[in-house]
């Protein structure tokens, strides 16, 4: 009865009293028979198209919204919150209004909140119910954070997960589990890596992984890059 | 007169029966259906850390109903030690949760 993905739902109220009979472009579709997901998906679309409660063009338009949401959003948002200590007062109390700052429109289906890792602190975020996740600012989560195995282990014992994902902290860190059971989706600002201190926000943003920004992972250490970031860079 | 807005954001209407710093328990209850209220955090004792403001019901949204009244959103904080038998981290653990207030009851 829990496993439902209440990020997904949009309560958006689309009315429209016409007819759309053209279904969108397919997407991303590899070639080959389509499997009984994306029949249903196709047979349900084509319904809500029928209907009029959606276009094709809003379908698209949504498509192209979750495609344009990556990590590197959010590494962008952790840069200029490690560059600009009063845009990261601001964060740290209004997202909402912070990210509109960077012409980030989070939407109206959840509110956001930055949590802060300090020296005495380490966030972690989870959602035990399902798999709510900061899209809007990160993207499509990975398959992991959806996973049983995640979602059950980080709230019982979240230094042991922390772990396999390479992070061990000394016991006075205290580890802080955040499930994002309701509302709200939280997203870390990871501790700025030593070493950085005449850095540009472009060079921050590339040691922002998209883990550290869910609290699995640290920052990527100065002058080590991940392959995947000098990959984006080219 | 009454406001036609569903949910007003009004300060009065943001506060609710608990304020940041009161000791609250989660109610042990079970429920049918939709709920947002992890089972693993029920009939534990935690601390109210922040109050989030008024948001509709997801336990009637689920089933298409209004959600209303909204119920006041509140961050609840529980020490890791509280809430598992055998927790191997140190006492200064903590997990947050976000819990609606007709799940929590002060404790006296």
């Amino acid at each position: 009865m829990h496993d439902h993905d209440h990020d997904d739902h949009d309560d958006d109220d689309h009315g429209h009293g016409h007819a759309h009979p053209h279904a969108p472009p397919q997407k991303d579709h590899d070639a080959g028979p389509a499997g009984a997901y994306e029949v249903l998906e196709e047979a349900i679309r084509s319904l809500l198209i029928e209907k009029g409660v959606l276009t094709g063009q809003e379908i698209a338009a949504q498509v192209d919204l979750m495609d344009s949401r990556s990590p590197a959003l959010g590494a962008k948002v952790v840069a200029r919150a490690w560059a600009d200590p009063a845009f990261k007062r601001r964060l740290l109390k209004d997202a909402r209004a912070a990210l509109a700052e960077l012409g980030i429109d989070i939407g109206t289906l959840a509110e956001f909140r930055t949590v802060e890792n300090t020296a005495k602190v380490h966030n972690v975020i989870v959602c035990t119910l399902c798999s709510c996740y900061p899209k809007m600012l990160l993207g499509v989560p990975p398959a992991w954070y959806k996973s049983l195995a995640y979602r059950s282990r980080t709230v019982v014992d979240p230094r042991g997960v922390l772990a396999e994902f390479g992070v061990e902290l000394p016991k006075g860190v205290e580890v802080r589990v955040h499930d994002s059971t309701a509302d709200l989706r939280y997203i870390v600002l990871p501790m700025r890596p030593k070493g950085t201190r005449d850095w540009s926000e472009e060079q921050l943003a590339a040691l922002v992984t998209r883990d550290s920004m869910i609290g699995t992972a640290l920052p990527a250490a100065p002058g080590k890059r991940t392959p995947s970031r000098k990959k984006a860079a080219a | 007169m009454v406001s036609k807005r569903p949910h007003t954001r009004k300060p009065a209407a943001l506060s609710g029966a608990f304020a940041p710093g009161d000791p609250v328990r989660v109610a042990k209850r079970p429920v049918l259906g939709h709920c947002r209220t992890p089972w693993y955090l029920r009939g534990k004792p935690g601390v109210v850390a922040a109050v989030y403001g008024r948001f509709r019901n997801p336990e009637q949204l689920a089933y298409h109903k209004p959600g209303l009244p909204a119920l006041v959103l509140y961050k609840v904080r529980f020490a890791q030690g509280d809430l598992w038998g055998r927790y191997a981290g140190p006492a200064g653990d903590h997990l947050e949760a976000d819990i609606y207030e007709h799940w929590l009851e002060p404790i006296t």
